[in-house]
């Protein structure tokens, strides 16, 4: 009787109610291989791996290289030739597959909602099948439902809603029974690009709040990065070519095949890691309509600029004044050029490309309030690209900082 | 020429007034509503007995072909076998069904019953393997994956997807078994049929106008009425397809 | 030959023509037997059974159902094939196929005699009738599924609507209009058992008229019915492949647009 109250005051950890399992168990491939019968080369060949509780492994790599065959060795829908795995601390192999699957949570690229029931009944089904009871499972579902953002959906069926939303069920559904592991293969995969992109902030949010242990396939090389603490690039006949962090593999792929997977381009990749707020800053001397301006010319000659930043009344940044502009003895209204202003959320490629799409070489970042703390130049974040700096690389919280 | 003409309507009209009343329309064999009115108990029992051996056959087929549809959908190979038989089962005409059953089982309604379970199997059994086919792959990927065993992904998932062509199905037995199910009679059944066809029957026969349309009409009634039945019955039970993408 | 057939009238009696079994007796034996030997009919009047009668009845029976397919052919398939080509009135396919479904053939065929009279052409309109609806639902659908890809390309070509018609949409759909006439024809065959209730001669005749053919000609009648159609069932299938376009015949999809009611038979899956 007091599991509603638990369940929702607590929502996540509910280790009191699965003996046996941590909220989050680390999961570990020890020389995985998988052959189909008949074959003459390996799905899967001396897979090892371990991922640590909590985190997103990301599994990704070219088409035929065995990342899905992978995903899908841990809950047993396909059998592993020889090896194993083991779910905090215990091998898989022991025990009922169907028992273990309700103890894993399971999000497909095409989602496989039942089109006969509605989005509360499909979001139920693994704690109604683990039996679970009725109240429990309703304020289960309503949470879950709540915390994909679609709660009015709730007794709607599949066949009504968009494919974004679909796809945000099945999270929801995956999440349903609060599982130590998750497994997603491409689950963003079927959708537009600007609705991945919200999904994919949207998921990283609620991980950061639930910190469960996931393995994600994806064929994308961005988006890898973007979601994993750890990534596993395979290649064709499932071998490890690397394992690491996102920032390790931009700044030190392992050989050449994981160069050219991640891509050419993977030093502008690394913008991505970062924030404008990691960095530091140029310093921008500001000014308002009618201030004096000898101090303003001042500073103006002796910061990096060489423009001071004319503010409104408000304080929001205008325009850039030269010092041309300066020599009136009072600042004007109007400012010389237009300043692109730069969110500090913003990821550092982002950014980059605010600036190049209005041709700007610097604007002013704000912070929430529009309070400005700094310019950022296309010169700095060169000279960054340029310095292989690994210390101002601070991605610890993505998912905090993920733009809505 | 056309003084005759004038007065053939005159002429037609008496003679079909005179078809229309009492003695003289039976004779005539004629359309004749009296008769029909004071005659329709004499239909109530071939029409019950037809209703009976409908029924009863397609529901007896729909539990064998959906033990065999079961069969099939867990063992794929045996599907093409089941179809080669029920189809050339099909493929022979009813009336020598039920006259090559006669040895077997004799005169009555479990000879034609048989031949219409019979008959009934390739249908039904065709459209519920079809329905479970149908099902997308994806859903029972998912369903599996959540950890449902294999009976619960067939009763809770793959089954209530596959309702609909499973009830398009019990339609086409139903109507289709109505019209076997005339020719029952031969293997000594009963049925529309009979009064349809047989003299015996006491209604006149096959040239009997009245008896025609009202058998006939009997027949046809119950097909379409039991069409409409199982059409609203798959509308009710699935209103999950009606809805769809906003 | 003629039309109907003329039943071999030697009188009764004689080293040709034996005595037939008692009247009531339900054998296998006796009903193949029937097949293959003549016989004393019940009356004692005339000579029944035997090949040659089987023969031509059975000649009868085919040449009927012949015409009444090819009739049946000659109405719906242009039908089907415009209804299919211009994509409209779906309904109209499917609701033939659902009258054409309720409405059991004896009835049909009970109203035609009764308001008509019997004799030939009554029961091959009848039967033309029965063979519409299965070769129009199919052609229109085995049209409808052809590729709208190919079908864009051939128009993109140039190709006026009959030229699409002929050399795209026919040859693809060949094979799901060749299984509707296939299930027309075998409808048929098995109903002209029933024609003599009008007054034609066909394998029916010993089945429908047992007075003077005993249980025996039933039972053979029966028999040899059932031969002639599972024959050319097997017949049309063969004729079937051949003439599916052999790019197609592996793929084997299932129709899910228009379900075929009538009489659905397997061949609509292959």
């Amino acid at each position: 009787m007091n599991s509603t109250d638990t369940a929702q005051a607590e929502g996540k950890s509910t280790s009191a109610e699965r003996p046996g399992r941590s909220t989050a168990a680390p999961l570990e491939f020890r020389h995985v291989n998988k052959v189909y019968p008949g074959a003459t080369e390996p799905a899967i060949e001396d897979l090892s791996l371990e991922v640590g509780a909590g985190e997103i492994c990301v599994l990704v790599g070219p088409s035929g290289c065995g990342k899905t065959t992978a995903m899908r060795l841990v809950n047993r829908m396909i059998d592993l030739t020889s090896g194993d795995i083991l779910l905090d601390g215990e091998s898989i192999m022991t025990g009922d597959p169907v028992r273990l699957r309700r103890e894993i949570g399971y999000v497909i690229q095409q989602i496989g909602l039942f089109p006969h029931r509605t989005i509360a009944q499909n979001v139920a089904t693994v704690p109604k099948l683990l039996g679970w009871n009725r109240d429990r499972i309703r304020a289960r579902t309503t949470e879950l439902l709540e915390l994909v953002g679609l709660a009015e959906m709730a007794d709607r069926y599949p066949g009504q809603l968009s494919g974004g939303q679909r796809q945000r069920i099945g999270v929801a559904r995956g999440l349903a029974a609060d599982p130590p592991l998750m497994l997603m293969d491409e689950p963003f995969g079927a959708i537009d690009p600007i609705t991945r992109e919200r999904l994919q902030n949207q998921f990283l949010r609620l991980q950061a709040d639930l910190r469960k242990t996931i393995v994600f396939v994806t064929h994308d090389i961005d988006e890898a990065i973007k979601m994993g603490d750890r990534i596993a690039v395979l290649r064709k006949g499932g071998r490890l070519a690397q394992y690491a962090t996102p920032a390790e593999l931009l700044m030190n792929p392992a050989d050449d095949f994981v160069e050219d997977f991640v891509g050419a381009d993977r030093a502008l990749k690394r913008l991505a890691l970062l924030r404008v707020r990691d960095f530091d800053l140029w310093s921008t001397p500001t000014v308002r309509p009618g201030d004096p301006t000898a101090a303003a010319r001042e500073q103006a000659e002796r910061s990096d600029l060489h423009h001071a930043l004319l503010l409104d009344d408000h304080g929001r940044p205008q325009g850039w004044l030269s010092e041309r502009d300066l020599r009136a003895d009072a600042v004007p209204e109007i400012p010389d050029t237009v300043a692109v202003v730069i969110d500090r959320d913003s990821t550092l490629r982002d950014a980059l490309a605010q600036l190049l799409e209005d041709g700007a070489q610097y604007g002013p970042v704000v912070d929430s309030e529009g309070r400005v703390l700094g310019a950022l130049s296309v010169e700095l974040i060169s000279r960054f690209l340029a310095s292989g700096d690994t210390t101002a690389e601070a991605p610890t919280d993505r998912a905090e900082a993920a733009a809505p | 020429m056309t003084p005759a003409l004038g007065v053939l309507p005159a002429v037609l009209a008496q003679v079909e007034i005179r078809k229309r009343t009492g003695q003289g329309c039976v004779q005539e064999n004629g359309f004749c509503p009296d008769w029909i009115a004071n005659n329709l108990d004499k239909y109530v029992s071939p029409l019950l007995e037809h209703i009976y051996l409908t029924f009863v056959s397609v529901a007896i087929g729909f539990v064998i072909a959906f033990a065999l549809a079961i069969l099939a959908h867990r063992h794929r190979w045996t599907t093409g076998p089941i179809i080669a038989i029920t189809a050339a089962a099909f493929t022979i005409p009813s009336i020598a069904a039920f006259l090559l059953l006669l040895p077997i089982t004799g005169f009555g309604s479990t000879t034609a019953i048989i031949a219409l379970v019979v008959y009934t199997l390739l249908i039904l059994f065709r459209n519920l393997i079809t329905g479970l086919r149908n099902v997308p792959a994806e859903t029972v990927d998912a369903a599996r994956g959540m950890g449902l065993t294999d009976r619960q992904i067939l009763w809770q998932v793959e089954l209530p997807l596959a309702v609909p062509e499973i009830l398009a199905g019990i339609r086409i037995a139903v109507t289709t078994t109505v019209g076997l199910a005339t020719l029952a009679f031969f293997a000594g059944a009963g049925g529309l049929g009979e009064q349809i066809y047989s003299e015996n029957a006491g209604t006149g026969g096959i040239e009997f106008k009245s008896n025609v349309v009202v058998a006939g009409g009997l027949a046809v009634l119950l097909a379409a009425v039991s069409d409409l039945i199982f059409l609203s019955l798959q509308r009710l039970l699935t209103g999950w397809q009606r809805a769809s993408a906003p | 030959m003629g039309f109907p057939p003329v039943l071999a009238a030697a009188a009764g009696g004689g080293p040709d023509c034996p005595p037939g079994p008692k009247a009531g007796a339900i054998d296998f034996g006796e009903a193949v037997d029937f097949i293959f030997n003549k016989r004393q009919s019940v009356g004692g009047t005339v000579c029944v059974g035997g090949p040659g009668e089987i023969v031509d009845l059975a000649v009868n029976h085919l040449v009927i159902s012949f015409i009444a397919v090819a009739v049946g052919i000659a109405i719906a398939l242009p039908v089907g094939l415009w209804l299919g080509h211009i994509g409209r009135f779906e309904f109209i396919a499917t609701s033939i196929s659902n009258v054409g479904r309720a409405v059991p053939t004896l009835a049909l065929l009970a109203f035609f005699v009764a308001f008509l009279g019997k004799g030939e052409l009554n029961v091959i309109v009848v039967l033309a009738l029965l063979a519409i609806p299965p070769i129009l639902t199919n052609t229109y659908v085995g049209v409808r599924q052809v590729s709208p890809d190919a079908v864009d390309a051939a128009r993109g070509q140039g190709m006026t609507g009959l030229q699409i018609l002929r050399q795209v949409e026919l040859p693809l759909a060949m094979a799901t209009i060749f299984a509707g006439i296939r299930t027309a024809a075998v409808a048929v065959v098995a109903t002209a058992t029933i024609a003599p209730l009008a007054n034609v001669e066909t394998l029916g005749t010993p089945i429908i008229v047992p007075q003077q053919y005993a249980i025996a000609g039933q039972l053979g009648a029966a028999i040899v019915v059932a031969v002639i159609t599972l024959l050319t069932d097997a017949l049309l299938g063969l004729a079937q492949r051949a003439v599916t376009p052999r790019g197609i015949r592996a793929v084997t999809p299932t129709p899910r647009i228009v379900r075929i009611p009538f009489l659905q038979r397997r061949a609509q899956t292959t």
